[in-house]
């Protein structure tokens, strides 16, 4: 494959102004798919949740899951968007392998919910208002997965296996208008952006939110223009980014490589982008334009969806508070600096964060633990650091233990390994592992008593009153202890003794 | 008089009082079905084991003494767009072939819990679109009253069994007519109910918004029951009625049309219907007057557009209702010639399995649904919907039924309309105005045309949920008819040679 290239990115903000457009798809956790009863579940054996419908066989028809309808009605007041009257479902007509009917049942003219707004910041501290121009509702298409062939995609593939039991779980997918004035902020506004729809169907409970299996997808417009142009640059559409320093970094990846072909007089084309993580590049998809035809119509099997005021009001209700005012809040709960709260939600770790604290962690604990230990772990594991097998409870049980000076950090980390691992609680770990600093005096002073037999020398100088020396006899009375000890206490008991004997 | 010249009513009755069993009824049927359907086409497939020990465990029931609904034991045909568990299911189109589905359309469900014996699955036009049965992949059907006539379509496999005694009952669909087009031209009663009022899972789709199943029988009274059996909510059908239409058997009892005032519809009489249909059809507006009936004449200048309306959304919701047609999950599989692609096997299959009527109403829907074209054709053909309905409620105030001929025709000779299909389109004139409208439609046999000895069927409309008006009026006539002829109207039948 020809590498791009790329222009400056200075360079290129200083010649181009750039406009973005995002398009986030977001995997509802119902219990069952979006038209029929099969159970909604990520993992689980290749086409077992499958029935006549979600397989679009002959004869099968539809049946809207009310849950669905109400988390989607949710997610457009959380974006605070206007909610239709009347929405109704229509056909994307479309052929493709893992599409069972070969349409998809979406929503096209009248969306559940359109007009809404969201703040964002961004790093640097400043707001941005996104405007949302609709969220509306659709099925999920079913997994394909291309076997033979070097570079896994149906490309040069022997054949294809698909997995229908993703076809037909709900998604509502939320669409930006145009962002002008992003700049060069741009980039880090699209992974802001879709941190706050995260944080926010994550809040409302109707999403698992996990990017990485792809309950969270996002699809990134990206065109930029000559500075001073009123005509809109050719877009690229950059499909499913999932993660979010991937969106950060194809949309600056992009505003680059436009800027490069456009230097050189060469025209954009309107395509769909892949984004390749290993790489750092995008790569050409298929050509889209303005024209693709959908051929939609409204699904004649299915009848408008027409929720009450009252409904509505109720739903709205129950809504959580917005993610920008609960950021104000947490940061003045927890009293941290805003270089430590930005900290936190540039890594993504409010969330745990928060849920740790409210399992009965001190927040700066909390926050230590998450953005120190846990981050390092999965950095070191190349895994997101939601995709390890510790929850904030059991986080917050281990703070509890050093709080109480069961555990020294270090034995801490230890029953954290140990949890990651699969154990058990870290209660269960200490007991079993008998990792608990030992707190019996007695089982110290014996241990002490044994060192200082055994090093008259040390001893000699530490009744001296050359405490310095003690170092030697605390380290080996560590060793004794396994590391099970308080070290601090260690110190005053090995002070204390030598004076004894 | 043979078991099988019997009505469902009457059988039931038998059954009942066990005059004959149901295994002994189902067999009759079936050594009939044997004998007649190698020359016929009715059926596509005979399920003769299936049949009998759905007979024998109804007769074991009954003869615990266990309470069974009133058609139990009365055996049935059943469309082959119709989904049955464990047996073939075609929809008359090569590309089901072979197919079995894993699960029964809602109506089958009805029927077996009725306890209704499945004699087999009938022959249709292929994904029931057409009006003659040639459309099917494997054969048109007969016409049980000339052989060299069309039984109609796309329901013919029903209505040539049903009029050839090979089956009391059947099940049909209607989009635009397949139910009560074939019906008048083999003089049975059809039915299509309300839209909604019959649950659609598992009716391998034509035109979503157009379809509904519906009783083929061989009197009003014999629909009004299996209509009581299949109709109903169900929750697979996000559009079925939720409420009750009311018991359709009750208003089959009818007796009286007294101060009851028919429609006669303005643009469906007179210029374009044979001279013998409109005779036929003006002698039962007669009797109904004469049996106190209030005729008033009511115009729906919208019905103009009827057909070239349903013949866009028609065909573009079938563009993509046939699109799953594809061979990645199920049916026919055709490899193309060199490397293949999942694209080019799509295309290969669906070249090889679809046939030629399927394929044109598919390029025309998709048509119809492009970009740059959706208002025109897709988006004006709604409008005229809408046209129609208003129209229709217009004339609902000045009547409570309309009423005029079923088919501008007697039945057209096999191979006649085949090679125009506009000709053929245009038979559907006036069935397609109730199934743009979602109200209900019976026609009912009046009589033979002079010209040719062949059945003429009278439509009558009712609004919609009130198909119990077809029943009331349909009962009346059809006893004020057979009053007239001393016999039924299939008594007129000739006698079929065949062997």
């Amino acid at each position: 494959m020809a590498k791009d290239q790329l222009m400056d990115y200075q360079k290129a903000l200083d010649a181009y102004e750039v406009v973005i457009g995002l398009e986030v798809h977001v995997e509802l956790n119902t219990n069952t798919k979006m038209f029929c009863g099969c159970a909604n579940v990520f993992g689980d054996e290749p086409n077992t949740n499958v029935c006549p419908n979600c397989l679009g066989f002959p004869g099968a028809m539809p049946a809207v899951n009310g849950k669905a309808i109400e988390n989607s009605i949710k997610i457009g007041l959380a974006l605070d968007c206007q909610i239709a009257a009347t929405g109704r479902f229509a056909r994307k007509n479309y052929f493709y392998p893992d599409l069972a009917k070969n349409f998809q049942t979406s929503q096209y003219d009248e969306p559940i919910a359109f007009e809404g707004t969201i703040d964002i910041e961004v790093p640097s501290g400043k707001v941005f208002t996104v405007a949302i121009e609709r969220a509306h509702m659709e099925e999920d298409a079913g997994k394909l997965t291309h076997v033979g062939g070097s570079t896994g995609r149906i490309q040069g593939a022997e054949f294809s296996l698909v997995d229908f039991n993703r076809a037909g779980v709900p998604l509502v997918e939320i669409v930006t208008k145009p962002i002008y004035g992003a700049g060069d902020e741009a980039p880090e506004l699209a992974a802001a952006y879709v941190r706050s729809i995260r944080e926010i169907v994550k809040n409302l409970g109707v999403s698992d939110a996990r990017m990485e299996r792809g309950n969270v997808r996002c699809d990134a417009n990206v065109s930029i223009r000559p500075k001073g142009q009123e005509k809109l640059g050719t877009r690229t559409e950059t499909k499913n980014v999932n993660s979010l320093r991937s969106i950060e970094r194809a949309v600056k990846y992009e505003i680059q490589r436009q800027a490069h072909l456009l230097s050189q007089g060469t025209a954009i084309i309107q395509e769909t982008r892949h984004w390749h993580e290993d790489r750092g590049a995008t790569s050409s998809g298929r050509p889209k334009s303005d024209a693709d035809d959908y051929r939609y119509f409204p699904e004649p099997d299915l009848v408008p969806i027409q929720p009450s005021k009252e409904w509505i009001e109720q739903l709205r209700a129950t809504l959580p508070e917005k993610p920008a005012i609960r950021r104000k809040r947490l940061q003045e709960l927890w009293v941290f600096s805003d270089l430590e709260f930005r900290d936190v939600v540039n890594s993504d770790l409010l969330d745990e964060i928060d849920d740790t604290v409210k399992a009965g962690a001190k927040p700066q604990a909390a926050r230590k633990w998450w953005t120190g230990e846990l981050a390092r772990i999965a950095n070191s594991e190349d895994k997101d650091i939601a995709e390890l097998s510790i929850t904030p409870t059991q986080v917050a049980q281990i703070a509890a233990l050093v709080e109480s000076g069961k555990l020294t950090d270090r034995l801490a980390r230890e029953v954290l390994t140990c949890v990651l691992a699969g154990e058990g609680n870290p209660e269960e770990i200490v007991a079993k592992r008998g990792l608990e600093v030992v707190s019996d005096d007695g089982a110290l002073l014996a241990a002490i008593d044994q060192v200082l037999s055994e090093q008259p020398d040390v001893l000699e100088k530490i009744r001296e009153g050359k405490l310095q020396a003690a170092g030697a006899v605390i380290g080996a009375v560590m060793k004794a202890m396994a590391g099970s000890a308080d070290a601090a206490r260690v110190r005053e008991l090995v002070i204390q003794r030598a004076n004894e004997l | 008089m043979s078991v099988l010249n019997k009505s469902a009513h009457e059988l039931a009755s038998m059954l009942v009082s066990k005059e004959i069993s149901s295994v002994e009824l189902t067999r009759a049927q079936l050594d009939n079905i044997d004998k007649l359907n190698p020359r016929l086409n009715s059926y596509l497939t005979v399920t003769h084991e299936l049949a009998l020990t759905q007979a024998r465990q109804v007769d074991e029931l009954r003869a615990k003494g266990e309470k069974l609904s009133a058609l139990a034991g009365v055996p049935i045909a059943v469309k082959d767009n119709l989904t049955t568990i464990g047996i073939e299911t075609t929809a008359g189109s090569k590309i089901l072939q072979g197919w079995v589905p894993p699960y029964n359309a809602t109506v089958v469900e009805k029927i077996l819990s009725h306890r209704m014996p499945i004699l087999g699955k009938t022959n249709l036009d292929e994904f029931a679109m057409g009006s003659s049965t040639e459309n099917s992949a494997y054969g048109p059907s007969l016409n049980p009253w000339d052989l060299a006539r069309t039984p109609g379509g796309s329901g013919g496999g029903s209505s040539s069994a049903v009029a050839s005694m090979q089956a009391p009952l059947a099940l049909g669909s209607d989009t635009g007519g397949s139910i009560r087009f074939p019906a008048a031209v083999t003089g049975t009663v059809g039915v299509k109910p309300t839209y909604g009022a019959v649950s659609r899972y598992g009716l391998i789709a034509l035109g979503s918004s157009l379809d509904q199943i519906g009783p083929v029988t061989r009197n009003v009274l014999d629909a009004a029951m299996l209509h009581d059996v299949i109709a109903g909510h169900d929750d697979m059908d996000a559009t079925s009625l939720a409420e009750s239409l009311g018991s359709m058997t009750e208003a089959a009892k009818n007796d009286s049309v007294k101060g009851l005032k028919v429609g006669i519809i303005k643009e469906l009489t007179g210029e374009g219907f044979q001279a013998g249909v409109s005779e036929r059809f003006q002698e039962a507006l007669e009797l109904l007057v004469a049996a106190g009936a209030e005729i008033v004449e009511v115009s729906c200048p919208s019905f103009q557009y009827a057909i070239a309306a349903y013949y866009l959304i028609q065909p573009a919701e079938a563009s993509s209702n046939l699109a799953r047609f594809d061979s990645v999950r199920f049916g026919l599989r055709v490899m193309p010639e060199g490397a293949a692609t999942v694209e080019k096997v799509m295309a290969a299959t669906r070249e090889a399995g679809f046939g030629a009527e399927v394929k044109r109403r598919i390029i025309l829907g998709t048509y119809a649904l492009s970009s740059g074209y959706y208002d025109a054709y897709y988006g004006s053909a709604q409008k005229v919907r809408t046209l129609i309905q208003a129209d229709l409620a217009k004339a609902f105030e000045k009547a409570d039924v309309l009423v005029s001929p079923t088919a501008p025709t007697t039945a057209f000779l096999l191979g006649e309309k085949q090679e125009d299909p506009l000709a053929m389109y245009l038979n559907d004139i006036a069935t397609i105005p109730a199934n743009l409208a979602g109200i209900p439609g019976m026609s009912l046999p009046v009589g033979l045309a002079s010209e040719d000895n062949l059945p003429v069927g009278a439509q009558f409309l009712a609004p919609a949920r009130q198909d119990a008006r077809l029943y009331k009026v349909g009962a009346v006539l059809e006893k004020l008819l057979e009053n007239k002829w001393s016999k039924s109207m299939l008594d007129f039948a000739p006698k079929l040679e065949v062997n």
